[in-house]
């Protein structure tokens, strides 16, 4: 199958309409970013708070917000986080609390104040939370209430231990693998291979079934979320630099320019629809800007190397219709990359789940962009720069 | 040559099946298969501290022990003086010494502190203040061995705290003077609350004398303030441990400033229980310290020593007979605070106090939620993309889809390898790599078909595509290795672990799209005049 057999377009003809396609979406960028006040930040790089948490049934966001508005300086941000039928929120304390507390400190005083939303018969309950709980203290509440009787059997205190590190350990994983986090009943529990009735019922005297699980969370202070935004600015710069210097000592310095300025308008292009879609600027999406600025000079380089070629096979020939050839030559594969490309990345969209969507979003625009730019900005760039070779005399124009 | 060929092919695929050996091989014996790839936080759950030493503890700490130390020397010497106290800002200050006793201070102090510290000296009514202002040069060799100190006991708490390939390193801005940020990454464990209790407790243990008339136990600071009408100089008022402080008024003591011993002093500690039963934590002394620990108790029978522990009083029990080298804490602890204890003394006291700065921590159901859908996605893409290749490239399309393949394999044998982790961002640089190696071929695959077209025969167009694909597979690789390796030196965390599989993927990529392709379309034409290529 071929879809571009020998095509001749003449692209630079096109350039033009290029540069408005570019303008108009880098205008549209503008204007969200304005629009919205800047750019939405993560927790990486402002400092801040993000507590996951699944809840038992559909949890009524309005009651989280009002119950932790007061405990912060700046209204938290709830929004629900993956399928709705998770039941699970994403909790978003921007700048932490108080800029004297704990990181640590803030976070509980948000639990507990969630704890007498959510879980009001459980308050000051002398139980532990069974799903809120590590493999430690389960291990050690069962060795100590040793239901299953196994020292009154004479059996030795290794082969207890064994015994009922494997019991938390199944427990653990029942809460967290079969049930995603949460067990609605203490009850529920004799399920759970190895589990007794015995050791069900000692369960049921020291541990309660919260109305929530803590999933994840993270906490990042302000001086390490400045310090973060300082070292990706930096690795950005740097990786720029570090390419411009490598595609200028393989080619010519001209092309080094015109693929730094076309990473530059994908990049801009890319934050802009950020801006416009109120998405969220984290580590991983630096990662994907970061990947696509190798996409796109990928792109680039492949047009360029082409060029390259041309000019030394077909010396005699207009500089302009040379780019138009080698961006036709390796239309096939550009269009056959990208769409590729894009398949792998769109399935990452689609299936990734919900930690990676920032992340597949910028790749996802990025390609497209990418793709663009190499034959709509790059090489008009080098056309314009070596355009004084076309006024010199004594040539053919065939 | 078409014997070479099968040589060579065959060398590829058995390194390709040494390769998946090695990687779903089990690393111990009960592990399950694939147990060689560590998987990041992100995706087996764990926690991920950022944690800033707070040097300037240990530097008061110093600077409290030299001024204390001032001040005995004085005393022994007959100097007269008013005081030696710390100040805030690194300098000790020694008020008002005697003019009769000037000449002798001043050798006193050049002599003892004069390595350390810049001595300057201001004469007011008579009598003259010193001020000892602590050097930046040893400032900040004391920050460097606080950190170093405390990374070292961090590391020995969290290995005694059994967690499997933790990971600590120093972190911090290259232009500040000195890295004080430990990272620590505990995989797996599921716990953080109870994990930062014992990171973070500095755990300096003393055994210090209580004062021996009107020493308390006093209800109130300033109950113990007056009974001893403000005479404090080698005495210090410390609170009860919350725990000890249950079941009666007795709040505060006056003890001692120098300790007896210190936590420097043990040998070791574990839990035990006291004479009624009730948890408790012995402790055995080095021979240094149990000598003078045997010393000072023979010296102070009948008086009472108090167990500090970070400067709160847990017990003061009497001290009936001369101790060596054994002695027990106790106070109401339950049995995992006795057992925390122990591990706690037994690996040693942190030089400074510790403040965590970034904290993550994954629950282990998420990123079992972030492996499934990650690898679904993975497959997806893998998928679409072979079917896409197969359908457009037809045979050719199977040789590219052998590559990626191949492409993976080594892909995963090299990091399994190295061990570096696979996190979630990692399993994304996977795809992109999976894209780069499509690229690959589709470059070579378009050349070809160009070179077909050309009038030129198969084998010379195979021939001339790869070799002019060649340095234009050259270049993108080694420009996106050089974005692979900023990202590597610059990024922190998840950027990293994008940043390894990348450029793993491109180097692995480099062989699998080069040079085993090259050898499958060899194999294809078997040496036979083709005609025609299914490309």
């Amino acid at each position: 199958m071929e879809l571009f057999k020998q095509i001749s377009v003449d692209w630079l003809s096109k350039k033009w309409l290029f540069l408005a396609i570019s303008l108009l979406l880098l205008i549209a960028g503008g204007a969200g970013y304005y629009m919205r006040g800047g750019l939405t930040y993560g927790i990486d790089f402002t400092g801040g708070t993000i507590i996951l948490m699944k809840f038992n049934e559909t949890p009524d966001l309005d009651r989280i917000r009002e119950s932790l508005s007061p405990e912060t300086r700046t209204p938290p941000l709830i929004q629900r986080y993956d399928a709705p039928s998770k039941n699970m929120v994403q909790v978003r304390i921007q700048s932490s609390f108080n800029e004297e507390e704990d990181l640590e400190a803030g976070r509980n005083r948000m639990l507990d104040v969630l704890r007498k939303v959510f879980d009001p018969d459980n308050v000051g309950s002398k139980l532990a939370d069974f799903n809120n709980v590590g493999l430690d203290v389960l291990f050690q509440y069962l060795i100590e209430a040793d239901p299953d009787g196994l020292a009154a059997d004479g059996k030795g205190s290794l082969e207890i231990e064994q015994y009922y590190r494997e019991i938390a350990q199944n427990l653990k994983d029942y809460r967290d693998k079969d049930r995603e986090g949460l067990v609605p009943a203490i009850s529920d529990l004799k399920e759970v291979p190895g589990v007794t009735a015995a050791t069900v019922a000692v369960l049921e005297k020291g541990f309660y079934t919260g109305s929530f699980a803590v999933k994840g969370h993270e906490s990042v202070g302000a001086v390490v979320g400045a310090d973060l935004r300082n070292r990706a600015t930096l690795a950005v710069l740097l990786s720029f630099a570090g390419m411009l210097v490598y595609v200028g000592f393989r080619f010519k310095f001209a092309y080094g320019i015109a693929a730094v300025i076309a990473l530059i308008h994908d990049l801009a292009i890319t934050i802009g629809l950020f801006a416009l879609t109120n998405k969220e600027i984290s580590l991983t999406v630096i990662a994907a800007l970061l990947t696509l600025v190798g996409y796109s000079m990928n792109d680039s380089i492949v047009v360029f190397d082409r060029v390259r070629e041309n000019l030394r096979l077909v010396r005699k020939e207009p500089y302009v219709r040379i780019l138009n050839l080698s961006i036709n030559q390796t239309f096939s594969r550009t269009v056959m990359t990208s769409g590729m490309t894009f398949l792998s990345v769109l399935a990452l969209l689609v299936f990734g789940g919900e930690v990676l969507n920032g992340f597949s979003f910028a790749l996802t625009i990025g390609i497209i962009i990418g793709t663009y730019s190499s034959i709509g900005i790059a090489t008009p760039i080098v056309a314009w720069w070596y355009r004084s070779r076309e006024l010199k005399p004594k040539r053919k124009t065939a | 040559m078409q014997k070479n060929l099968r040589w060579k092919i065959i060398i590829i695929l058995l390194a390709m099946l040494v390769c998946i050996a090695y990687i779903v091989s089990p690393e111990e014996k009960d592990a399950g298969f694939f147990s060689r790839i560590n998987l990041g936080l992100d995706l087996q759950g764990g926690i991920h501290l950022v944690i800033q030493v707070i040097t300037d503890d240990a530097l008061n700490q110093e600077l409290d022990q030299d001024a204390l130390a001032v001040s005995r020397e004085f005393k022994s010497e007959d100097i007269s003086f008013e005081s030696s106290r710390r100040g805030e800002g690194y300098f000790i200050s020694v008020k008002g010494v005697d003019s009769s006793g000037e000449n002798e201070a001043r050798d006193i102090l050049d002599d003892m502190y004069g390595g350390n510290y810049e001595i300057q000296s201001r004469i007011t009514e008579g009598k003259t203040d010193f001020m000892l202002t602590m050097r930046a040069s040893e400032i900040r060799s004391m920050r460097e061995s606080t950190v170093r100190q405390a990374m070292q006991t961090l590391r020995r708490r969290v290995d005694a705290f059994g967690v499997a390939e933790a990971n600590l390193q120093l972190y911090g801005e290259s232009g500040e003077d000195v890295q004080d940020q430990i990272i620590v990454e505990l995989p797996g464990v599921d716990d953080p609350d109870r994990v930062k209790e014992i990171i973070k407790d500095t755990a300096q243990l003393e055994l210090r004398l209580v004062k021996k008339e009107r020493g308390g136990p006093f209800p109130s600071i300033e109950a113990a303030y007056e009974a001893n009408s403000g005479a404090f100089d080698e005495y210090e008022i410390l609170g009860f441990s919350r725990d000890a402080r249950e079941g009666g008024p007795a709040e505060f003591l006056v003890v001692r400033k120098d300790s007896v011993i210190t936590g420097k002093d043990l040998k070791k500690a574990r839990p035990s229980t006291d004479s009624n039963g009730a948890p408790a934590v012995s402790f055995f002394l080095k021979s240094d310290g149990a000598e003078l620990f045997e010393r000072a108790t023979r010296e102070h029978i009948g008086d009472n020593l108090a167990i500090v522990l970070d400067d709160e009083v847990h017990s003061y029990p009497q001290i009936n007979d001369t101790i060596r080298d054994e002695g027990i804490i106790t106070g109401s602890f339950t049995q995992q605070a006795a057992n925390d204890l122990s591990l706690l003394l037994s690996t040693g006291a942190l030089p400074a106090s510790l403040k965590i700065i970034d904290e993550r921590s994954v629950g282990a159901s998420l990123g079992n939620d972030s492996i499934r859908s990650g690898l679904m996605a993975m497959c997806i893409g893998f998928g679409l993309v072979v079917v896409g290749m197969i359908v457009y490239y037809r045979r050719s399309g199977v040789n590219a889809v052998w590559c990626l393949i191949g492409n993976l394999i080594f892909m995963l044998a090299g990091m399994t390898v190295l061990n570096a982790s696979l996190t979630l961002p990692g399993i994304a640089g996977i795809i992109l790599t999976i894209g780069m190696a499509v690229d690959s071929n589709i470059l070579i695959f378009e050349r070809i078909r160009e070179e077909l077209r050309s009038g030129k025969t198969v084998r010379a167009s195979i021939d001339t595509g790869f070799g002019k694909v060649f340095w234009t597979i050259f270049d993108t690789h080694i420009t996106t290795l050089i974005a692979a390796a900023f990202l590597f030196q610059f990024g922190t965390g998840p950027i990293r672990g994008f940043a390894v599989t990348l450029t793993f993927g491109l180097i692995a990529n480099m062989f699998t799209a080069v040079y085993f392709s090259h050898r499958l379309f060899e194999m294809m034409l078997g040496g036979r005049r083709v005609e025609e290529l299914s490309i």
